[in-house]
């Protein structure tokens, strides 16, 4: 999988020479369009592995309709359409050979509020490995809960009660059960929908520090607001604007150099 | 030292006059509250006066009188020629109303030799207890020549004396119950031969053009065979067709045209649905007339839209975060329904069933078409035998002209209507049962 030694990997990332660090999924010409409106227009956008990639713009420029073609969850809207091409691997996402199930089982997704089942938090986690067939006997299970709660911070707090309800969990709590979720099916993309944007700002922290654990195992696409997140969470930033790819780059140089007026603006909160 | 802006607005400055009717909104307020508070009141004096009538005029038919005498089982007269042995129906034959009618007038010591005596003192026994006498001989032969106390049912007339529901301030002559049968009443009474036991026969006998011997028997299996048809075949039916027509089906013209369809079928007027199954089940089907079986496919044909409309509802009810959950995990469609919307929609399918089957239980008018309004004495041991339900039974009832017919009907009510508490509850145990809080 990995092209790179992990030596490398972590030099380049080291050096924040993104152009190294080889690419998980492309999309090239990315169009969506919802009925006959059209929503993104030619997107070309690259994600790099072991990278979070962060995607920012203002409300209704398109980021989370991207977000949500990269694991065909669009698929479940009525009269949505996408053209152009995305790959996973180099293996195009949208071609009839690739299963939408297997598909979402590499690439996961954390969405903006958090969405427990209203299940136990064993069988939150166990779910996914359940439909997947990862698992076959009850120890296996049991590891894998307990493995997906350990990565995603969530083990200690829950480990007495894992039998008790996960809609009874706080808020942040309760995103981070649907990261361990996520995880606990073994996906290589995880895909976030403003996963902070619920949480209070000491939730918000955890699951960033989370975030950037996580990053040493997974691809990461974040979708987020708050400027201030994607500086700290992300190495690549793309910014949107009215269903536009506007800039794309490195996010050291994003946040103080942006190549384009526009991304400026947005960043300085002249529009947005 | 102060900077003063000379931009600056000036710092006190009188609030706009404010017109917003403070008074006006809360008189408004209160006319609603009291709006609502005698709308429930209207409706809680309506429900009061249902029941109570229904509770005064039906709670006696609970109770039956019966008289307790001693009968003496004749060889003389159940079998002069000694003929039993060799063939048995000389024992179904014999004239039990004799045996019966000597037992009485020993009882109350009337004169054998006056006819109209002995007709009163006979008419104060039920037509039927010669045939109870004749179960007993059949049941036993041994019993010929012996002298045992047997419990009979009074006269329905004896009976609504006995209840105090005949006013005997009217002239004899224009009432049902004869001074000497008031007198011979009690002097049973005192004997502590006549008394009122619960009525047993109202919940196992068929019906009978006799009140005391009519019981609701036929009607309670009739409509537990019309509910379980009726649960078996509209709950799949109904939840498998929301399921499809709400997660799967393409939106399109034709599944906005079957969906107004459904809306509409769940107001046909019921009577429609008896034409349709007298014409589908009966005279193309060649199902048997009056059997449970059709009256449970009709019902079901008149269930389903209520069930398939309060399915949608609680499937689309589901929040879209949980279906998103699911999907993002990798579940298939069918999984996502089957594991998580359905589970959660079970509440909302359960109450829409049970009012739905509660609805069908009362539901009269498609009986009578397809013949279930039959006179049938025989409890129905399968579905395709003749039956009756529980309302047509109240509905029958009613048009009987005998007084003692009046606490039948309402006895008749109250079981129809402690099944639909019993429902209704069940609907709201199972409601908290399958509640989830997300």
């Amino acid at each position: 999988m990995n092209m790179l030694s992990d030596v490398a990997l972590e030099k380049a990332l080291e050096k924040k020479t993104m152009k190294q660090v080889p690419l998980k999924m492309t999309g090239k010409d990315v169009s969506v369009y919802y009925g006959d409106k059209r929503a993104l227009f030619d997107v070309n956008l690259d994600v790099r592995e072991n990278t979070v990639t962060a995607l920012i713009g203002p409300s209704g420029c398109g980021k989370s309709t991207f977000l949500r073609s990269l694991n065909r969850m669009n698929d479940t809207i009525e009269g949505c359409r996408v053209t152009g091409t995305i790959s996973l691997d180099g293996e195009d996402i949208y071609s009839p050979s690739i299963d939408v199930v297997e598909l979402r089982a590499r690439v996961g997704m954390v969405f903006q509020k958090p969405n427990p089942f209203p299940k136990s938090i064993y069988e939150n986690v166990a779910y996914g490995p359940k439909i997947h067939g990862l698992a076959r006997s009850r120890a296996d299970f049991d590891e894998i809960v307990e493995a997906s709660l350990q990565r995603a911070g969530l083990w200690n707090e829950v480990k007495d009660r894992l039998h008790e309800g996960g809609t009874g969990l706080s808020g942040g709590q309760q995103q981070r059960l649907c990261i361990a979720r996520a995880i606990a099916v073994s996906p290589e993309v995880i895909l976030m929908d403003e996963p902070c944007s619920a949480l209070d700002p000491i939730a918000t922290a955890r699951v960033e520090e989370l975030i950037h654990e996580l990053r040493a195992n997974y691809t990461i696409v974040i979708v987020t607001h708050s400027m201030q997140q994607a500086a700290r969470v992300s190495q690549r930033t793309a910014m949107f604007h009215l269903g536009n790819l506007v800039e794309e780059n490195d996010t050291d140089k994003m946040f103080t150099n942006p190549d384009d007026q526009r991304t400026q603006d947005y960043i300085m909160g002249r529009f947005g | 030292m102060t900077v003063v802006s000379p931009t600056a607005a000036p710092v006190s400055k009188a609030p706009a006059r404010r017109d917003i009717g403070i008074k006006r909104r809360y008189a408004a307020e209160r006319r609603f509250r009291a709006y609502g508070i005698a709308a429930l009141a209207f409706g809680i004096v309506f429900l009061f006066l249902l029941l109570s009538t229904v509770f005064r005029n039906g709670y006696t038919a609970f109770q039956q009188t019966a008289i307790t005498l001693p009968v003496t089982f004749s060889e003389q007269l159940i079998d002069p020629g000694g003929k039993r042995a060799s063939d048995p129906s000389v024992l179904v034959s014999a004239n039990y109303a004799a045996v019966l009618r000597d037992g009485i007038v020993a009882k109350l010591g009337v004169d054998p030799q006056s006819r109209a005596d002995v007709r009163a003192a006979n008419a104060m026994l039920s037509k039927g207890a010669p045939i109870q006498l004749r179960d007993m001989v059949v049941a036993n032969p041994a019993l010929i020549g012996q002298t045992v106390n047997v419990t009979v049912l009074a006269d329905a007339q004896i009976d609504s004396a006995n209840k105090g529901q005949i006013d005997l301030t009217v002239p004899e002559s224009s009432r049902k119950v004869s001074d000497k049968q008031v007198g011979w009443m009690q002097q049973l009474t005192e004997a502590g031969a006549m008394s009122k036991q619960f009525n047993t026969g109202l919940f196992t006998s068929g019906n009978s053009s006799r009140p005391e011997a009519a019981g609701l028997g036929v009607a309670l299996a009739g409509s537990l065979y019309l509910m379980l048809i009726v649960l078996a075949l509209s709950l799949p039916i109904g939840v498998a067709a929301s399921i499809y027509l709400e997660e799967f089906a393409p939106k399109n013209r034709l599944t906005d045209l079957i969906e107004v369809n459904i809306n509409n079928l769940a107001a046909v007027p019921s009577i429609v649905y008896g034409l349709l199954g007298l014409a589908v089940f009966i005279n193309f089907a060649g199902l048997p007339r009056s059997a449970s079986l059709v009256g449970g496919l009709v019902l079901t044909l008149m269930t389903l839209p209520t069930i398939i409309i309060a399915t949608r509802a609680a499937l689309r009810a589901v929040p879209p975060s949980i279906r998103a959950a699911a999907l993002g995990l990798g579940a298939s469609k069918m999984q996502m329904v089957f594991h998580h919307v359905l589970p959660l929609a079970m509440p909302g399918i359960l109450t829409g069933t049970i009012i739905g089957l509660a609805h069908a239980l009362g539901e009269t008018a498609p009986l009578l078409l397809i013949g279930m309004v039959a006179f049938v004495v025989d409890i129905p041991g399968t579905p395709m035998e003749p039956s009756t339900a529980l309302p047509v039974q109240i509905y029958m009832w009613a048009n009987e002209a005998e007084r003692a017919f009046v606490e039948r009907t309402s006895g008749a009510i109250i079981v129809l209507l402690l099944f639909l508490i019993v429902m209704n509850l069940g609907a709201i145990l199972l409601r908290r049962r399958f509640e989830r809080r997300w």
